[in-house]
């Protein structure tokens, strides 16, 4: 659910200046652009056909030189990336111009956490790729977050977030813990509970300025995202107070807030980023697109000192579509590049450039990580571990509303617990009212 | 009037004259009521019609940007305020009559976030101002390289709001920020300024203090400089200090200043928004776990962008304008006051 804020996050320095002060300049001078583009590339020139790909964040197409390759292989296209960095700006503006039938890119990226309120309301604004690929290509689970009741399916699978737990073995050790990844990961199968038990015997030795966790809500989200029943059933219908999962999921979190094993950091927040740099938690909730984060966040100091161990249940947080809005006037074209885009080649290229984990398990066989990375992260089995997470992923029941009401959880509910020492209860009551107010009940 | 029409009407005249129209010229002569003899009758009407309506077409950009940009939407947000409008679903909004604005009326985020609004525009604008008159006070004196000092002034204004505010997220930081490290040497425990209900405030108050200081600093100091130095000079006669001075001299002389600095930080601050969305980080719309730093102006974007509820969003933007009309009507009613006693 969380990897444009990641994506976003990362850049937020530069990002939330871009964003605020010239965001609503940058939205006119887009608009402009979109309209040229469409016009048949006039700008390309020489009879080329400009596509244009609307993406959030940093998508790693243009990092890892795919556009060049295209355009190389097909020289009547030109391409042009327009980037929006937070998705929380990005989306909205992108739900608007769907609506309004203009303005939007050739290829437009969808983000998990969004894609249901585009399946279920935007549907008709997408073309059809079902036809047009073949999608044994992807996991089924992510064909079905990006399909329709009737079968239509209006994104293209990009990359996903399959879960391991990273820790730091250096601290583990101090702790008088175990720290060979294999025994680690059957101490805590199946359970997230057993993860946290690990926690509080951790929190006995604790090497002192550490703790356990990085934040209640990381585990929250983790032990969620393994979930088939969420915020949703599986008819659409609000169940969030009664579900199963997000039961689970609070109980374990509450179990963090409460036992002092948290360092009390919010995701993607400047001092959770100084906690990786000072190395103020041993343990990390790590979908796959968080091993780049750590590298760059932990730096020179923490070479070595990480692992990566598979985590108590598969699950699955973040993940990226790309969809062809039938408002563009180079369908076919734009259809095509999606396709290419998205085959499995590609994404194994991405990987190797941005390490976004691709979604065509076809590809896993032949991933290779950097060097670099598997040496910072103790020469782990860092594939075949998100690849065995990434198989065994179940399908969710997903709701338009996912977004909004997770934020009413972490960062209303478990926040209280954690940071302003309310009760559970007090943060579950403190949840329910903003949720109702989310859903205008 | 009449002294302002003419004033209106000799530019426009004279650069009417200016390509080599000799009978314009002779007009303005003669004055402008009567058309100089000899010029055919529909040149003399296109010239009254020039007269009439070139100052509406030079003016009238700004009225046509206006109506695009702030008119028509206020208008249709207005409409859509009566409705029920989910961005996933535009096209298919219902009319709600007044029912977004009962559903505020009754909710306790509305109530929070106006008094958010109100506690947080308090603790900023009082203190900015204060301070403004003070540091105003003080460029005035003769100082060396006062230039410098009022560039200096001015560059918390020119600073963005996103780079400040990512600064001063890192100094209030819980663990490891520099005002925690700061009130530990006085032995104060640190304090938790995101999440605490008045630290939070506070910290939000103080990015805008600082930004706006300097610049109300700065009008404060134009407005002094244009008070009489006679003035004081007969006060110095009559034995005043310079505090007398300041009271008696400065402050009634910057009273239309003071209220039009009051006027605009009032404004700004009911529109309170930048600041604390950054401070508050990921999320930052929810203003706090207990929407401790929630403004109008969060809660608005949250319900319309982050929820997606644009009816009620719209009904939050109208009822904001209400406010500010309610205190503009305030401060009129003081200024007229003040007039009258003075």
């Amino acid at each position: 659910m969380r990897t444009s804020t990641r994506r976003s996050r990362r850049l937020m320095a530069l990002a939330a200046a871009a964003a605020l002060t010239t965001g609503l300049l940058a939205g006119c001078a887009e608009d402009s652009d979109d309209g040229s583009s469409n016009e048949g590339g006039g700008n390309g020139g020489g009879g080329k056909t400009t596509l244009t790909i609307g993406t959030f964040g940093v998508f790693g197409y243009k990092q890892a030189g795919l556009y060049d390759e295209y355009m190389k292989l097909h020289p009547d296209i030109n391409i042009k990336e327009n980037v929006t960095t937070r998705t929380d700006v990005y989306w909205p503006k992108t739900l608007t111009r769907l609506q309004a039938g203009a303005g939007t890119d050739d290829i437009q990226a969808i983000e998990v956490g969004n894609v249901t309120e585009a399946v279920q309301t935007q549907a008709d604004k997408f073309v059809d790729l079902g036809k047009e690929v073949d999608k044994s290509q992807w996991l089924d689970w992510k064909n079905a977050q990006a399909t329709t009741k009737d079968g239509k399916l209006i994104g293209l699978g990009t990359d996903i977030g399959p879960m391991a737990i990273c820790y730091r073995k250096d601290l583990f050790e101090k702790a008088g813990l175990e720290t060979d990844r294999t025994k680690l990961a059957e101490q805590w199968k199946g359970d997230w509970g057993k993860y946290v038990d690990l926690g509080k015997d951790y929190m006995k030795k604790a090497p002192s300025g550490t703790k356990f966790v990085d934040s209640a809500s990381s585990v929250y989200n983790a032990a969620l995202g393994g979930e088939v029943e969420r915020y949703y059933d599986k008819d659409g219908n609000v169940v969030w107070d009664k579900s199963a999962g997000v039961k689970k999921a609070w109980d374990v979190a509450m179990d963090v807030a409460t036992s002092n094993m948290s360092a009390k950091l919010k995701q993607f927040d400047k001092p959770w980023d100084q906690g990786y740099a000072n190395g103020t938690f041993a343990t990390v909730a790590c979908p796959a697109w968080m091993i780049g984060y750590i590298q760059e966040k932990s730096g020179e100091a923490g070479k070595g000192k990480w692992d990566v161990a598979a985590a108590p249940t598969a699950a699955n947080w973040g993940g990226s579509f790309i969809g062809v809005p039938t408002a563009s006037k180079h369908q076919k074209e734009a259809v095509e590049l999606a396709k290419w885009l998205t085959a499995p080649e590609q994404q194994a290229k991405v990987f190797a450039k941005q390490a976004s984990f691709p979604s065509a398990p076809s590809s896993y066989s032949s991933l290779k990580p950097a060097a670099a990375t598997q040496a910072y992260f103790s020469d782990a089995p860092i594939t075949e571990i998100f690849s065995a997470s990434a198989k065994t992923i179940p399908t969710q029941y997903l709701g338009t509303k996912d977004q909004p009401i997770g934020t009413a959880i972490t960062d209303i509910g478990i926040l209280q617990v954690e940071q302003k020492g309310k009760s559970p209860e007090q943060g579950w009551d403190a949840a329910t009212n903003e949720i109702k107010d989310v859903l205008g009940q | 009037m009449s002294s302002s029409k003419q004033a209106l009407a000799h530019p426009a005249s004279s650069a009417d004259a200016a390509p080599g129209d000799k009978p314009g010229a002779a007009g303005r002569a003669n004055g402008r009521g009567t058309p100089p003899p000899g010029s055919s009758s529909w040149r003399s009407r296109l010239y009254r019609w020039d007269m009439k309506a070139s100052p509406y077409a030079f003016i009238s950009p700004f009225f046509i940007v206006f109506g695009a940009f702030s008119l028509i939407p206020l208008l249709y947000t207005a409409w859509y305020s009566l409705h029920n409008v989910q961005l996933a679903d535009l096209d298919g909004q219902t009319w709600a009559g007044l029912d977004n604005y009962e559903n505020l009326l009754s909710s306790d985020f509305f109530w929070n976030a106006l008094w958010n609004t109100f506690t947080i525009g308090v603790i900023s604008t009082v203190p900015q101002l204060l301070m403004a008159i003070g540091l105003a006070h003080l460029l005035n004196y003769k100082l060396r390289g006062s230039t410098v000092w009022r560039v200096v002034m001015l560059t918390p204004y020119a600073t963005s709001v996103a780079a400040a505010t990512l600064v001063f997220v890192l100094l209030y930081s819980w663990d490891g920020g520099m005002i925690n490290w700061l009130l530990d040497f006085v032995g104060i425990d640190p304090v938790n300024w995101r999440e605490s209900d008045w630290g939070s405030q506070f910290a939000v108050s103080s990015i805008v203090i600082w930004r706006w200081t300097g610049y109300n600093a700065l009008i404060y100091l134009a407005a002094m400089q244009a008070i009489p130095v006679d003035l004081y000079e007969s006060a110095a006669i009559d034995g005043a200090n310079r505090w007398q001075q300041f009271i008696h001299v400065t402050i009634p002389q910057l009273r239309p200043t003071i209220l039009f600095t009051v006027v605009v930080s009032t404004i700004g601050a009911t529109q309170l928004f930048g600041e604390p969305l950054l401070f508050g980080g990921v999320s930052g719309s929810k203003g706090g776990s207990e929407h401790q730093y929630q403004t109008l102006g969060l809660y608005m974007y949250d319900q319309g962008w982050i929820i997606g509820n644009l009816g009620k969003a719209s009904a939050i933007a109208w009822s904001m304008f209400l406010i500010l009309l309610i205190v503009a009507v305030i401060q009129l009613l003081i200024s007229r006051r003040l007039r009258k006693s003075q």
